[in-house]
């Protein structure tokens, strides 16, 4: 029997609901309204009061109007079919929808039912089972999704039969469990979860190690993030957050990337719907639409639905992680996430903390990036969630508390920098200011110094020494004039100078330069540095100027042109002979 | 407005605030509309059979005795062709001596376009302004405000955008206009013969401000008709949108709410990207774009308004006075238009992206000379050169007074590059240097 209420009260999306039975915290309630049903969530109880935040709009919602309690919470459907597509922030369909307006109250189904899939079994009668095992897999976009002991089954259950190789639909029946009771339960191609809940169902989370290669040099080089690792993107508006983002999720050596657009420009997103189905995933040649999800609650979708967007969007990439599979999350951007908690918490007139965000805002913060990692499933395989958010910081102020909040609990922070931008140094990432700590983890330096050499981290420490070097000569130089300090400082500037040009900046619209494979980072840091090591003889300071420029000139040639092709040879060349004009023989 | 039979009237009002009125009322629906002693009202909350409703003239001189009559909708513009050629208070009522509008009775502020079903936007919006065309190309479909100081000439720039851009339909939402700037709009329209072009929703100085609220709702209601039924191109002029934050920030300040970063409500963003958002390129050839005015005090863009209106559009167009030509120009520096990426070198010349990023290098060098100047170190050849075409650039392409095509802007900047720097120093792609280059 299904709790019933009576709409009591009406404030914004925020409505008080007398009911007539027991209701739990975040339980989902619909409002009937004579044309539709709006789609709600319990946020608060207080007597027979209980407080529900509406995920439309509430115009023309009337005292009286009856309310329907559903027993379960914000779920998701989690079965093959979610890959490609476009989702709102309740895992809606968007493009099953008909018409170009959003209507209120229209639910669309996240998966198709009718679509026929090859199941390949994994299991077999007589196999001991526990939650999130593998049962049998699917072909999905190239992916081996795979079909697990849904994650709400409690306890060890024996395989009593799975169906044989062959074409299914979504809900037909692949395997019967047997509990430890003896009683038998159909498993089907679908699972709901609810998402505010966290996917456990792994053996050990360890701490991540392994590159997770983006092709960005100044983040795969100089801070670079790892499968399972967590990063936040802090900029005021025009540094390239957006650019940045896209670059990341088109050319990051994933298997799924999952988008959250979340309360951000709608042309953003159509971005994304424009070029992803024509890209190519620069890692297996198919389309990147194949492997993308977008959750899309953009600026002017339902508030309270935005909230609910980047949970929907972490339990579909938990989802995929416990498949074993190598999983991205971005999310653009965390601060309208914490905006629309910020107008919720207004409306319950709770005491406000710093800037009227609600006080356990850092907790939410923490708990939320804390989904992400990388584990070791039951069966040993690994799978990973790396997840990347941005913020948008009031005024540009980091000091506000989502960006405080934030960097408490993610390990890298990519600092976008106005002056950056305005001198069009991008990606506008500032290598001072920002970090990741994974370059301080031992079990990073083990892998990265197999993976690439020993000495990598050294070196890297070094380019960044080299450039704060070169940042504060910089400062002198502005102070004293150029002719007020030594010509050696000159020559100390520009040296830090070939790194923010060659190494740091990129460009994003380039098809070679956009991405830049770790074997090639190397190669390149490596002849930069070579360059930064050398003694240069040079008379007078504008001597140090045009030279350097050449230098520059030259490594970005080769940065433009095909890796070890004949040209970027030749342009080689013509750097060693550059530089035998001015080094000590 | 009638009084219909089965209307309910309600005489008793229990609590009276600035810009609220609370009363006992029973069936009413959430964001209804009522009049109080014929004031226009909207629900904005309701606690049991408690109704607080905000008032848009203000509650001066509203008794407790006053009658309340619940219309039974929200806030409704009628459309159809008849609004061509109109003026219109804040609450679609004519103001020009003119008779009712008849058409459709629609809901402002309606739902949002399905994401998946906008379009790229991808036609070019041409004003003849160098400074916006060339340097900061404005796309149908985009959002964009002008961010200026009270005492710039931005109303004037955007009414010359407004008759020399091509749509089809020009809507005027003005906000907090002071009657000169109003008759200046009509006269700048009337004297264009484009009077039958324009749609017009003002809200003056005069008026109370809370009915602002209801202006930008007028006007994109408007322009989702034409640019839906009609599949027209339509260009909506919003003027000024810091009062309408202001407005904002009134009501919900009398309502009780806590405010959060320079006293605005804590939904600001989401405000106004509901409106912003609806700035759209249709599948079916309609668009809608959005130039706006958002003033600043003191050039501040760490204001909450401006803040949040930078992260919800698609750039922004500073205005400057410029002391050395003394000419208000479109500042190269903070000026960004996000979407000429797709219009730039596709729809223009091929050169127009080159062009665009050397001549605005050229203006930084010159500023550093500049600087270098005021703090009295010596000046290279280079430096003389920069300034004395900083001055020619700035004349030439960025104040606000040019208008050509895109084609001549090109050229001119091919001529000044020729005049006062060498091929090298330009550094631009050598094919088209050699097929562009002025001797």
């Amino acid at each position: 029997m299904l709790t019933k209420g009576i709409v009591k009260g009406i404030i914004s999306n925020l409505v008080i609901v007398e009911v007539d039975g027991p209701v739990s915290q975040n339980e989902i309630a619909y409002i009937k309204l004579p044309e539709t049903k709006l789609m709600s969530e319990v946020i608060k109880v207080i007597g027979k009061n209980t407080y529900i935040q509406v995920f439309e709009s509430t115009r023309g919602v009337k005292v009286g109007d009856p309310v329907e309690f559903m027993g379960y919470m914000l779920e998701v459907s989690l079965g093959p079919g979610i890959l490609s597509r476009n989702y709102d922030g309740l895992q809606n369909d968007l493009d099953k929808m008909e018409g170009v307006f959003l209507k209120r109250g229209d639910y669309t189904s996240a998966l198709d039912d009718e679509k026929l899939w090859d199941f390949k079994p994994l299991a077999k009668a007589g196999d001991t089972v526990v939650a999130a095992d593998w049962l049998g897999e699917v072909d999905e976009n190239g992916q081996p999704h795979k079909i697990m002991v849904p994650f709400v089954f409690e306890g060890v259950y024996t395989v009593k039969s799975v169906v044989e190789k062959g074409q299914y639909k979504i809900n037909d029946e692949v395997a019967v469990l047997t509990n430890s009771d003896g009683d038998n339960v159909s498993v089907t191609m679908v699972q709901r979860w609810p998402v505010k809940q966290p996917i456990k169902a792994y053996r050990d989370k360890p701490r991540p190690f392994k590159l997770l290669e983006t092709g960005v040099r100044t983040i795969d080089t100089i801070n670079p993030i790892v499968e399972g690792g967590t990063g936040f993107i802090p900029g005021p508006f025009g540094t390239g957050k957006t650019v940045l983002q896209h670059a990341i999720s088109k050319q990051a050596e994933a298997d799924i990337v999952v988008i959250a657009a979340c309360g951000e420009r709608a042309n953003e997103v159509v971005e994304i719907f424009t070029e992803f189905p024509e890209l190519e995933d620069p890692h297996t040649g198919r389309k990147l639409m194949e492997r993308t999800i977008i959750i899309a609650n953009t600026s002017n979708m339902p508030v309270a639905a935005r909230e609910a967007s980047v949970y929907t969007a972490m339990t579909l990439a938990e989802y995929y992680r416990s498949m074993g599979l190598k999983v991205l999350m971005m999310a653009d951007s965390t601060s309208r996430w914490a905006q629309a908690l910020r107008e919720m918490s207004n409306r319950l007139e709770e005491l406000p903390g710093q800037d009227a965000f609600p006080m356990d805002l850092s907790a939410i913060i923490a708990n939320f990036y804390a989904r992400a990692g990388f584990v070791y499933l039951n069966n040993g395989q690994t799978g990973s969630v790396t997840f990347i958010g941005t913020v948008s910081p009031a005024g540009g102020n980091l000091k506000e508390p989502v960006t405080e909040s934030t960097k408490k609990v993610a390990r890298c922070f990519y600092a976008l920098q106005q002056s950056r931008a305005d001198s069009k140094r991008y990606p506008a990432i500032n290598p001072i200011d920002s970090y990741s700590k994974y370059l301080e983890y031992p079990e990073y330096a083990e892998y990265i110094s197999k993976r690439i050499d020993p000495d990598w981290i050294d070196l890297v420490n070094e380019v960044k020494t080299v450039l704060l070097r070169g940042q504060e000569v910089s400062e002198q130089i502005n102070i004293l004039g150029d002719d007020g300090v030594p010509v050696e400082y000159h020559v100390r500037f520009w040296k830090s100078e070939v790194i923010d040009f060659v190494i740091l900046q990129q460009d994003a619209f380039d098809k070679i330069d956009m991405l830049t494979p770790i074997e090639r980072q190397d190669y390149m840091l490596r002849k930069v540095m070579d360059i930064c090591h050398s003694d240069f003889k040079f008379e007078n300071f504008t001597e140090v100027d045009t030279y350097f420029k050449r230098i520059i000139n030259n490594l970005k040639q080769m940065n433009y042109s095909e890796f070890e092709s004949e040209k970027f040879k030749k342009y080689e060349e013509e750097l060693v002979s550059i530089l035998k004009e001015r080094t000590a023989a | 407005m009638a009084t219909k039979a089965f209307q309910k009237i309600y005489t008793k009002i229990s609590k009276i605030t600035k810009a609220t009125c609370t009363l006992k009322a029973e069936g009413i629906g959430n964001e209804e509309l009522a009049e109080i002693d014929g004031r226009l009202a909207q629900v904005v909350k309701i606690i049991g059979d408690e109704v607080t409703l905000q008032v848009f003239g203000g509650t001066e001189g509203i008794p407790t005795n006053a009658e309340v009559v619940f219309l039974g909708k929200a806030p409704t513009l009628k459309v159809s062709d008849q609004l061509a050629g109109r003026f219109f208070d804040a609450f679609g009522k004519p103001i020009d001596g003119g008779p009712e509008v008849e058409g459709e009775e629609r809901e402002i502020g309606g739902p949002s376009v399905n994401p998946v079903r906008r379009k790229q936007p991808s036609e070019l919006i041409a004003t003849g302004i160098a400074g916006i065309d060339l340097n900061n190309t404005l796309v149908s479909g985009q959002k964009i405000p002008f961010f200026a100081d009270p005492d710039q000439p931005f109303n004037q720039v955007m009414a010359m955008v407004a008759l020399r851009a091509k749509a089809d339909k020009i809507i005027l939402g003005g906000m907090g206009l002071t009657n000169d700037d109003y008759l200046y709009f009509k006269n700048v329209f009337d004297n264009a013969g484009a009077l039958d072009r324009i749609i017009s929703f003002v809200n003056t100085t005069e008026n109370p401000p809370v009915e602002r609220l209801l202006v930008p709702d007028m006007a994109l209601t408007a322009a989702e008709y034409f640019a839906v039924e009609k599949n027209e191109s339509v260009l909506v002029l919003l003027t000024d949108m810091t009062l309408f934050a202001d407005a904002l920030s009134i009501v919900s300040n009398r309502m009780d709410q806590i405010p959060s970063k320079d006293s605005m409500p804590g939904s600001l963003y989401s405000d106004l990207a509901k409106i912003y958002e609806k700035a759209v390129q249709f599948p079916d050839g309609g668009s809608i774009t959005i130039i706006a005015v958002t003033t600043l005090s003191g050039g501040d863009i760490t204001h909450a308004i401006p803040d949040n209106t930078g992260y919800i559009t698609e750039g922004q167009l500073f205005l400057r006075r410029d002391t050395d030509i003394g000419k208000v120009i479109v500042d190269p520096f903070r000026s960004l238009s996000r979407l000429k990426q797709l219009v730039i070198g596709e729809k223009t010349r091929e050169d127009h992206p080159q062009v665009m990023n050397t001549a605005v290098r050229l203006f930084a060098d010159a500023a550093n000379a500049k600087t270098k100047l005021e703090n009295g170190f010596d000046l290279t050849d280079y430096d003389e050169r920069t300034l004395a075409y900083a001055k020619e650039y700035s004349n030439k392409l960025l104040a606000i007074d040019v208008n050509i095509g895109t084609d001549e802007m090109l050229d001119t900047g091919w001529d000044l590059f020729a005049k006062y720097f060498s091929k090298e120093e330009v550094g631009i792609k050598q094919v088209l240097v050699d097929k562009y280059w002025k001797n």
